[in-house]
């Protein structure tokens, strides 16, 4: 931060967007996709640290075989409203509807999202999806999984499930209102200059996404439906005792929920390259193979659903096609990954927090990726099906990849967003802590599962025990790399230094505007005349304050 | 074993091929791991910012992208290669296995051997020969799941799955349900015990109470009266089920299916979904009338007599024409005990 531009010290823009009105009405009636923005991440943080103390809990019981500390019932209930917490409440609308909502139309050169209204009723959406699910929590849980495999959801639990049916219901429809925006707000709204083969690529990714929202989502909505409808009316559609198919419902809830994954991990990948670019000062190694292979996953990811069904008694044949497919859709993801690292190579590299999240992200990510071959593998996958492996596998895509990924770009935009820096070395030291706190609680996990502990126990045998204290030593580790975040973002917003327009000197026209950007993002449209990522020289891209 | 074991016991025959394409994949994932790591690592210290450094602008090089979708997409196919191919060979159960048969519901195991035999959350099994598990759920979903052979198959409510492993080493290994399966799932636990041969011999000998699975599923057959129908004798008003496990049989709208497990399951539980040629859609659905287990010894019944010389299912010339007032009173009076509504739906 020391270069002859900018010396002189930064201050906050007199008018922006967070000090343009001020009450409570203005931040509940507002269409300024910035303060939405602002308002889902109040909303989803909430329900990570939910999710997060159901995780503690869970941790904590299986301390010990016997699981002294729950009853199993108990148990039942707090992994699966963890499950449902972090997926249809965090992650899901993580970094779309948080990151991406701020800082896609800045992006793309716009004003606003294509329907400012939708994108507010979304958020409203959201709320009363949460409303349900917190209302389904206290009144006395749900007990089937966030999977709600039938028919023990449909006939057989006696606890809340249509009600957080609905909930997920409503959650499900605000994400397909934030994907239709986006959509739309891509294909309409880039400012002049910024062609397709201009766009960030944090766009590509976040546009890929909302294919897979809006194509995929509705079939999410229609299996909660039917569900609902044969618990409450006992219409036979999955319970064989009424003449249904308890695995149609396995592809009907796989249908969505594995391109749920892609929703989750593609605007993820959309950061990471971001902030590896701005962070080695280098262009993306391969644009267009890096922008494609969001497109290809998003394709591929709908024609792989019964992976997850291998045992559950689909036919060998059609096993192969979709243990094929898997493989299939596992090349974009290992091209990004190889063209994120070769994005590195001869460039400028920085460790600043941002980038210490993104290479996290690729070595874990890396790790959730591969092990995903283990359990596309047929013959390998009948021993580790429905153990810890899975778990660990997905928590390393998940966790290790896409939490990285969110917790990267907040760090990465929060300057934008409030126009104050966090403190830098205690922002490095919690991704370090998290680094370490999660590979502890998730590497064992592996070995776990692969010794044959089943997924949901709320009791195990006792040669398990070892393995799970690592992991719960673990988590009490990420647990503090979570927290950190949480209290210095805090304090950053009244002690910390004003972070001037564009702190980190990037390329990329949400940089251009002010830190926080005004109401209506630019004084004046730009224009773009360059590719993204133009880290040539340096001179070109520093914002003279 | 050691304090911390990386692996499970190895007690099938497919254990180890498991184990081998695990290994394998661990050698792939450390080895792209390791390499992306050390590149990152090494280009963070190489390159890292310093005043006098400026990055090199490359846009990228098809070359490297091809060879980085080819090499990946090449290892993946040999994956799946080798992971279908042990599928297969784990999916399908060869001809000569001892058969098993096993019932999940919450939350408990029942197995029952075709002499009658039958233990409570506890499997015992012979050395050196495949054993079979034919396995159905009375509720919901579970999943029968041996770690140490390596083996895994969802129990399904209503169709048969079946599981099969050839034991090696006698000793005591874990039965998990692996399918979530309500609140006392960690508990739906069992105890497989692998015996020498002559050992299971003498177990099962021991073991034996109340006459073979074949004999309780005569006894069903005459207490429910199936007998009425599907008698030996050409005049019927059923098929006559002799000769007929295992065999195709052409139904009315002229599929041929082969007479399983599963067919006959459904053909009792919904007698109207496979109408055989030549026969009407007279026969009540006794669903909720016999029990999963029940079934299991009526299935074992009809195998019996697989070897029988019966009439053969479908040169009957004369499909028997029967009027309603003709079904037998045990029918009816099947019909009215039952609560539920015969599930009469033609696909």
């Amino acid at each position: 931060m020391s270069t002859a531009a900018q010396t002189v010290k930064p201050v906050m823009p007199a008018r922006h967007y967070l000090n343009d009105n001020y009450g409570i009405r203005s931040w509940l009636l507002t269409k300024d996709h910035k303060r939405i923005a602002v308002l889902y991440l109040f909303s989803i943080t909430f329900f990570f640290f939910i999710g997060g103390i159901f995780a503690s809990l869970i941790r904590l019981h299986l301390l010990t075989p016997n699981g002294e500390l729950f009853q199993a019932d108990t148990y039942n209930k707090m992994f699966t409203m963890h499950g449902v917490n972090m997926i249809f409440f965090f992650l899901i609308p993580s970094v779309p509807a948080v990151l991406g909502n701020f800082i896609i139309p800045i992006m793309v050169g716009a004003k606003d999202l294509a329907f400012p209204k939708i994108n507010l009723m979304s958020w409203y959406i959201f709320m009363v999806g949460a409303f349900f699910s917190l209302y389904a929590m206290v009144s006395g849980g749900v007990d089937t999984g966030w999977t709600f495999y039938t028919p023990l959801s449909s006939g057989f639990v006696h606890t809340n499930v249509i009600v957080m049916a609905v909930g997920i219901l409503f959650a499900g429809f605000s994400s397909i209102f934030t994907g239709l925006n986006f959509i739309v707000t891509v294909h309409r709204m880039r400012a002049p200059g910024l062609t397709w083969g201009r766009l960030p690529l944090m766009v590509w990714a976040n546009y890929a996404a909302s294919l897979i929202m809006i194509l995929g989502t509705p079939v999410l909505a229609i299996t909660l439906i039917l569900l609902a409808l044969e618990r409450g009316f006992h219409i036979g559609i999955f319970d064989p005792k009424l003449g249904g198919d308890p695995v149609l419902f396995q592809h009907m809830f796989w249908f969505y929920s594995h391109p749920a994954v892609y929703i989750m991990i593609l605007p993820g990948m959309g950061v990471i390259s971001e902030i590896v670019t701005c962070f080695s000062r280098k262009r993306v190694f391969g644009y267009a193979f890096v922008a494609f292979s969001s497109i290809a996953i998003a394709v591929f990811g709908f024609v792989v659903w019964a992976h997850h069904m291998f045992v559950a008694g689909i036919s060998v044949y059609s096993a192969m096609v979709f243990s094929l497919l898997s493989y299939a859709v596992a090349i974009p993801s290992a091209v990004k990954v190889f063209n994120w690292t070769a994005t590195m190579y001869k460039g400028s590299v920085k460790l600043d927090t941002p980038m210490l999240y993104a290479l996290g992200f690729i070595g874990l990510f890396t790790i959730g990726g591969l092990t995903g071959l283990f359990l596309a593998a047929l013959g390998l996958d009948v021993h580790i099906h429905d153990t810890y492996f899975v778990i660990a596998h997905f928590h390393y895509v998940m966790v290790g990849g896409m939490v990285m990924a969110y917790l990267g770009g907040l760090h990465f935009w929060w300057p934008k967003m409030t126009g104050k820096l966090y403190p830098e070395p205690v922002a490095k030291l919690a991704a370090l802590i998290t680094f370490i706190g999660f590979n502890l609680t998730f590497f064992p996990q592996f070995i776990l599962g692969y010794m044959g502990m089943p997924r949901r126990y709320a009791m195990y045998s006792p040669e398990f025990q070892v393995l799970n204290v690592l992991s719960s030593a673990g988590a009490s580790i990420l647990a503090v790399g979570f927290i950190l975040p949480a209290l210095y973002f805090t304090w950053s917003l009244k002690y910390g230094e004003v972070a001037g327009d564009n702190p980190y000197k990037a390329t990329g026209l949400e940089w251009q505007t002010t830190s926080p950007p005004p109401t209506h993002n630019f004084d004046v449209t730009p224009v773009v005349t360059e590719d993204p990522y133009h880290y040539g020289a340096e001179e070109e891209v520093t914002v003279v304050p | 074993m050691q304090s911390l074991p990386l692996f499970p016991e190895q007690a099938s025959t497919v254990a180890g091929q498991v184990d081998a394409l695990y290994l394998f994949l661990v050698l792939i994932t450390t080895f792209f791991s390791l390499l992306i790591a050390i590149l990152i690592i090494y280009f963070a210290i190489k390159y890292r910012r310093t005043p006098e450094r400026t990055a090199e602008q490359i846009h990228g090089s098809t070359l490297l992208e091809i060879v980085w979708t080819v090499i990946p997409l090449g290892i993946s196919m040999v994956i799946f290669l080798w992971g279908a191919a042990l599928y297969f060979h784990i999916q399908r159960p060869p001809g000569n296995a001892l058969e098993v048969y096993g019932v999940a519901k919450q939350w408990m195991w029942k197995f029952e051997f075709p002499g009658g035999q039958r233990e409570i959350n506890s499997l015992h099994v012979p050395t050196g020969r495949p054993v079979k598990v034919t396995l159905i759920s009375q509720d919901v979903i579970h999943s029968f799941f041996v770690p140490a052979f390596r083996v895994k198959s969802d129990v399904l409510p209503n169709r048969y799955m079946t599981s099969w492993f050839e034991a090696t080493t006698p000793g005591t290994y874990h039965l998990f349900c692996s399918q979530y399966c309500g609140t006392k799932h960690s508990g739906m636990i069992g105890e497989v015990t692998v015996m020498k041969p002559e050992d299971f011999a003498a177990w099962l000998e021991s073991g034996k109470a109340e006459g073979s699975m074949a004999a309780s599923g005569e006894k069903l057959f005459q207490q429910y009266g199936c007998t009425t129908c599907h008698r030996p004798d050409s005049g019927a008003r059923g098929p006559n089920l002799e000769g007929l496990y295992g065999r195709p049989v052409r139904l009315q709208d002229n599929r041929v299916v082969i007479a399983d497990d599963n067919y006959i399951r459904e053909s009792v539980l919904n007698p109207n979904a496979k109408i055989v040629s030549g026969f009407q859609p007279i026969m009540p659905t006794f669903q909720g009338v016999v029990s999963e287990e029940q079934m299991l010894q009526i299935i074992a019944y009809i195998k019996s007599m697989a070897d029988q010389t019966g009439q053969p299912l479908n040169n009957r010339s004369t499909p028997t024409q029967i009027r309603d007032t003709e079904v037998p009173n045990v029918q009816q009076q099947m019909q009215q005990d039952q609560n539920q509504k015969p599930s009469g739906k033609q696909p």
